[in-house]
């Protein structure tokens, strides 16, 4: 999803998995699609523009058609989350039966890098936490794929995954492929 | 846990991508910007078309304004500090501003050099005319790069200029033969390190942003067709007779910049646009874009 953010690391790291990437920014974009990626960037721009151009409700058509799989990183996990308590009038998606917080770890000057480990690795995955939300619960068929610090900061449902964290500023392509099994899986 | 690395502050600024940063001088505007979808406000004091109405020493902003526009929005909050300037940059560093812009909008502290930007763990945006300046910033730790253009004119010529300047020498960087490098370096005052990153990436190591005269929807969209990655708007929204619906316009218009018929629509209706000033009346002395070393 190319409404804003760093959508092109994404393209970058899609591409050195040997997969096409397609930007998307209107609902038109989506036809033939079997995967999106909503990048990081600012949840409230995202939100507001997705909405406002009609791929929210596309998205939400297509994910109850069970003919996309959609993954969040940050700003689109915010996207993708059915709950933000301190902001309950965002736009989003809401599919995904989670609640989140933004912001959770302070502000710039408290972002970080650090090594987590994310369930089937055989070793860390290194990641950076940008201005990142908190996952503050998850709902019932949500499964929690990777913790820091007893955070929750991966996790999947179905066909849809959300990480708190940015492997697309990273050179390792293992979540990516994570989801390109998540999309192939169905 | 490690905060404050170069990674963690590039990357910040690659989130800003596809979206506009808003000047703006108080919380009530801080506001407006974030519901038009801003990704970012800089707070400050004037705009720069009133430091340039105004005159005298622009200094940073009051930190009990900075901090009145940080709790107002969620998105992240900037502030400008004087080139060389190395307290107000501390003091920017200790409010928790998300960004630091050492700008030349404000008026030079030092004539002769920047602030070491590797020293701070809040990342740091710098304004350039050419690929020379940009690669001292970002050898200096600048984790973001923006024309400077002309601030506060509302004309987009030189904005225009300076993206072209950094955009074709990196064109022609890339094609250089690798034994060339090293005297390009040379003659455009950037450090050899980043002259090969360039050559070998074909891109500037972190992202690049137009500012400095965009006032309306289609200047936001030209920068974006060059190749720039996002953009600041300054005194363009708050100076316009209908600062929301400009600012609205705005933010389309750069995720919607290679599709005319949004633009169209989004371009339609604005009211007054800043008056602007062209700058063949404005003296080499008024011209912001001079100061930077």
């Amino acid at each position: 999803m190319a409404i804003q953010g760093d959508f092109r690391e994404h393209k970058q790291m899609l591409k050195n998995l040997g997969v096409e990437p397609v930007e998307v920014r209107l609902p038109r974009d989506l036809e033939g699609l079997a995967g999106l990626i909503v990048p990081g960037g600012e949840s409230t721009t995202i939100g507001m523009l997705a909405r406002e151009y009609g791929l929210e409700s596309a998205v939400r058509q297509r994910l109850e058609e069970g003919t996309l799989a959609v993954w969040g990183t940050c700003a689109g996990a915010i996207w993708l989350a059915r709950e933000i308590p301190e902001h309950p009038d965002q736009p989003r998606l809401g599919s995904l039966d989670i609640a989140v917080q933004r912001n959770a770890y302070g502000r710039q000057v408290d972002s970080f890098e650090e090594d987590v480990n994310v369930e089937g690795f055989d070793r860390p995955f290194h990641a950076f936490f940008i201005r990142a939300p908190r996952i503050l619960r998850v709902g019932e068929g949500v499964k929690v794929l990777a913790r820091h610090r007893d955070e929750i900061v991966l996790v999947r449902s179905g066909k849809m995954m959300a990480g708190t964290f940015h492997p697309e500023l990273s050179q390792d392509t293992r979540i990516h492929q994570l989801f390109l099994d998540v999309v192939l899986d169905s | 846990m490690e905060k404050g690395t170069v990674r963690v502050k590039t990357g910040f600024a690659e989130m800003f991508k596809g979206g506009v940063i808003m000047d703006v001088v108080n919380a009530q505007q801080a506001e407006i910007a974030q519901e038009a979808g801003a990704v970012a406000v800089m707070a400050l004091e004037r705009v720069p078309a009133d430091i340039r109405a105004q005159g005298g020493v622009a200094r940073m902003s009051d930190p009990k304004l900075i901090k009145e526009i940080m709790s107002a929005v969620s998105i992240p909050v900037m502030a400008k500090c004087r080139i060389g300037h190395i307290v107000e940059a501390q003091i920017l560093q200790a409010l928790g501003v998300d960004f630091i812009d050492e700008s030349e909008v404000l008026t030079p502290a030092d004539e002769s050099f920047h602030i070491d930007k590797h020293a701070f763990t809040v990342p740091f945006v710098c304004g350039a005319t050419d690929i020379g300046e940009a690669l001292r910033r970002i050898g200096e730790g600048a984790a973001m790069i923006r024309t400077k253009g002309e601030a506060g004119t509302g004309n987009v010529v030189e904005a225009v200029r300076h993206a072209r300047n950094v955009l074709g020498a990196i064109r022609q960087i890339q094609a250089l033969p690798r034994e060339e490098l090293m005297t390009y370096a040379k003659n455009h005052g950037a450090p050899y390190e980043l002259v090969l990153w360039v050559h070998e990436n074909g891109r500037l190591p972190v992202v690049n942003f137009a500012a400095g005269g965009v006032a309306t929807p289609a200047d936001a969209a030209l920068m974006m067709q060059l190749g720039m990655d996002g953009v600041f708007v300054g005194s363009g929204i708050f100076k316009s007779g209908d600062p929301r619906k400009r600012a609205r316009a705005i933010v389309r218009a750069v995720t919607h910049y290679n599709n005319p018929d949004v633009l169209a629509e989004v371009s339609e209706d604005l009211g007054e646009a800043m008056v602007g000033i062209n700058l063949d009346f404005l003296s080499e002395e008024e011209k912001l874009a001079k100061r930077g070393w």
